[in-house]
C-alpha cells in the first residue's frame, strides 16, 4: 500500500547546522503518527519541507505519492499544516480568513467552511477580526484554515501547546474524529502522556536523526525497567538491604520506588527481602514505564 | 493552472487596499491636489513647456503617473512585506500557487491600485484643468505598464527586505529620486546638458513621456520608442522577480 507520506534520504543543513540528517522512513495511510523528539530536534524543519516551506537540501518527499517538489500542486492539495507559531493575517475576520484559504486551493464551497466553524466552536467568532481572538481561538482558527480543502494528510506541530485543558479536551476529540474519518494525521508534541494516549505509531527525532520508529505497544515494551511503589509504615529505610539501595529511584512522603527490570527482578524475592529486613508496607501497585520513560532512555533528555 | 487561487489572491490583495480606501486611494489623490496647488500657482508664469499648453496642464499627466507608480509600488511592498514580517505568508505559501500566480496576483493588484488613483487624482485635476484626450489607449498602456513594474518591483523589494526600513530605503533612495529626475515637473531639454542626458538612463522618464503624449500627442522622445523601453524594462523587472519567486528566495527557507 502507498504510504501517505514517504521520506527518503532527507538531509537539510542550514550553513553547518544539519537540522535534518538522513531521515528515511514512511508514515502509513489512515496512521494516526507522533512525531516526537527534542526541541530543535528537526520535527518543525521535517514538516515544512513536507509542506514546501523549506527546500530539503537533499533527498526526497512525496505526500499521497506525489513528489513535493515536481508534483507540488497534487502534494500541497494532498497536505493540511497547522503551523507551530500562532500567526495570523490582522486584516481579517475568522470567516474572510477561511474563505480566502479555500479560495487559494480552489475551493469554492461554503458549507464545508460553516461546519468547520461550527465544529471548533467558532461560530459566534466568525465575524471577529482575528487580531481580536485570544490564543486558543487563534489555534482553532488555524486547524480550520489546514482542513478548509479537506486533506488526506494533516499535520499539526504542538497543537496543544499553551492550550488550556479544556480546550485540549475539545481538540483530542476533534482529531480523533478527523482520523476517524480516514485523514491520516501527523502530530508533534511535547506531552508524552498526549502522543501515548493518541497515536498508533510513533517516530522519535533526536539530532536530525531518526531513533525510533515503532508502533506505540512495539516502544512501550522496549521499555526494559517498571515501577515497584510501596508505600511504607515506615519512614525509615536507612537499612535497605544493599541490592535493594541501588534500585530506589525516589522516596517521598514514605512512597518508595523501586526501578526494577523487567527480565532480571523478581518481584516476590524483593518483597520477601524488604520483609526480612522488617519493612512494612499498607499498599502496593506497579507502574509500566510511559512513553516517557522511553523517550529519555532513547535521547538522553529530561524533556520531549 | 490554478485559476480560482489566482482569482482569490488577486481578489485578497485588492480588497485589502479597499478596506482602507480612505488611506490607500484618497491620501494620494489629496497629496497630488496641493502639489498642484503649489506648484501649479507659483510656476504657471515661469516655467515653459510645450508651445500651446499651459504649465499646469503639463503637469497634470506627469502627477497622475507619479501617483499611479508610487501607489502600485507600495501597494504590493507593504501588503506582502507585513505578511512576511508577521508569518501570515505561509497561507499563501502553503496552497497550490505557483510563483506566476503570485506574481499576476500581486502585481494585477498593484496596477488596479495604480489605475484607481491615477482615475482620482485626473477627476480631482479637474478642478484645475481639463485636459485633451489624444489617445486613450497609449494612456492605459503606459499606466498598466507603468503600475506593472512598479508592482513587481515592490514584490522584489519586500522579498529582498529584512525590516520596514529596507522598504523605505528602496522607496526613498530609489524610487524617489527616480520619479522626480524623470520629467514630472520639468521638460528634460531644459535641463543643463548632463542632467539632460542623465535622463535619458532614467527608465521612469520614459514612463512619465510616453503617459504625457497619450494626453497631448507630443513627446520628447518618440512614444514608440519610450512604449519599447517601458516594455523592456517590464519585462526584465518581471522577470528577476518571477526569479526570486520561484527560487523562493528569503521566503521558502
Ligand atoms: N530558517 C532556519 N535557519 C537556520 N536554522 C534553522 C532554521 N529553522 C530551523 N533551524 C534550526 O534547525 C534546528 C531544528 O529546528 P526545528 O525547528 O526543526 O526543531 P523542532 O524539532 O521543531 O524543535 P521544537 O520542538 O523546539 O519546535 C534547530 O537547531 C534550529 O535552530
Ligand atoms: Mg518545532
Amino acid at each position: 500500500m502507498l504510504a501517505a507520506v514517504n521520506i527518503s534520504q532527507l538531509h537539510k543543513q542550514f550553513g553547518n547546522l544539519h537540522a535534518v540528517s538522513g531521515l528515511d522512513f514512511e508514515i502509513p495511510k489512515g496512521s494516526f503518527f507522533g512525531l516526537l523528539g527534542p526541541n530543535g530536534a528537526g520535527k518543525s524543519t521535517l514538516i515544512n519541507i513536507m509542506a514546501g516551506l523549506v527546500r530539503a537540501s537533499s533527498g526526497s518527499v512525496s505526500i499521497m505519492g506525489y513528489d513535493v517538489r515536481h508534483n507540488w500542486r497534487q502534494a500541497r492539495q494532498s497536505l493540511g499544516v497547522v503551523p507551530q507559531e500562532l500567526v495570523v493575517d490582522p486584516f481579517f475576520t475568522v470567516s474572510e480568513m477561511l474563505r480566502l484559504q479555500a479560495g487559494y486551493f480552489g475551493c469554492k464551497s461554503s458549507a464545508w467552511i460553516e461546519e468547520l466553524l461550527d465544529i471548533l466552536n467558532l461560530t459566534d467568532k466568525a465575524n471577529t477580526n482575528l487580531h481580536e481572538l485570544s490564543g486558543g481561538m487563534k489555534r482553532r482558527v488555524l486547524i480550520a484554515q489546514a482542513l478548509v480543502h479537506k486533506p488526506d494528510v494533516v499535520v499539526l506541530d504542538e497543537p496543544t501547546a499553551g492550550v488550556d485543558v479544556e480546550l485540549r479536551q475539545v481538540l483530542w476529540k476533534f482529531i480523533k474524529q478527523l482520523h476517524q474519518n480516514g485523514h491520516t494525521i501527523v502530530l508533534t508534541t511535547h506531552y508524552l502522556e498526549e502522543a501515548e494516549a493518541l497515536c498508533d505509531k510513533l517516530a522519535i527525532i533526536d539530532n536530525g536523526k531518526l531513533v525510533a520508529l515503532d508502533t506505540k505497544t512495539a516502544l512501550l515494551a522496549r521499555a526494559s525497567d517498571r515501577f515497584l511503589c510501596l508505600n511504607l509504615n515506615n519512614s525509615d529505610i536507612s537499612h535497605l538491604p544493599h541490592l535493594i539501595k541501588s534500585k530506589v529511584e525516589s522516596f517521598i512522603d514514605n512512597q518508595l520506588v523501586l526501578r526494577l527490570d523487567k527480565a532480571q527482578d523478581e518481584i516476590g524475592s524483593i518483597l520477601e527481602s524488604l520483609l526480612a529486613v522488617n519493612i512494612r508496607f499498607s499498599d502496593l501497585h506497579i507502574k509500566e514505564a510511559s512513553l516517557e520513560d522511553v523517550f529519555i532512555s532513547l535521547t538522553g533528555k529530561e524533556k520531549a | 493552472m490554478n485559476w480560482y487561487g489566482l482569482y482569490t489572491l488577486f481578489g485578497k490583495e485588492v480588497w485589502r487596499f479597499v478596506k482602507v480606501g480612505v488611506q490607500t486611494i484618497l491620501t494620494p489623490v489629496i497629496t497630488v491636489l496641493l502639489y498642484l496647488l503649489v506648484f501649479g500657482s507659483v510656476l504657471e508664469e515661469h516655467v515653459q513647456v510645450y508651445p500651446g499648453i499651459s504649465y499646469i496642464a503639463f503637469l497634470v499627466p506627469g502627477l497622475i503617473m507619479m501617483s499611479v507608480i508610487q501607489n502600485a509600488f507600495s501597494n504590493s511592498s507593504s501588503s506582502l512585506f507585513q505578511s512576511k514580517m508577521t508569518g501570515s505568508i505561509v497561507f499563501m505559501l502553503l496552497p497550490p500557487l505557483s510563483s506566476g500566480e503570485f506574481y499576476l496576483a500581486f502585481v494585477g493588484a498593484s496596477v488596479v491600485r495604480g489605475l484607481l488613483v491615477g482615475l482620482g487624482v485626473w477627476v480631482a485635476a479637474l478642478l484645475f484643468v481639463t485636459l485633451p484626450i489624444y489617445s486613450f489607449s497609449i494612456l492605459l498602456i503606459f499606466a498598466i505598464l507603468g503600475s506593472g513594474v512598479l508592482g513587481a518591483l515592490g514584490v522584489i523589494a519586500s522579498v529582498w527586505a529584512d525590516k520596514w526600513d529596507h522598504i523605505s530605503a528602496f522607496q526613498n533612495f530609489a524610487i524617489l529620486p527616480l520619479t522626480f529626475l524623470s520629467g514630472v515637473f520639468y521638460r528634460i531639454e531644459n535641463l543643463p546638458e548632463f542632467w539632460e542626458q542623465l535622463s535619458y538612463y532614467n527608465p521612469f522618464f520614459y514612463m512619465i513621456d510616453g503617459f504625457r503624449y497619450g494626453f497631448f500627442g507630443i513627446s520628447e522622445v518618440d512614444v514608440s520608442i519610450s512604449l519599447m523601453i517601458v516594455s523592456v524594462f517590464f519585462v526584465v523587472v518581471s522577470l528577476i522577480c518571477l526569479w526570486l519567486l520561484h527560487i523562493g528566495y528569503k521566503i521558502r527557507n
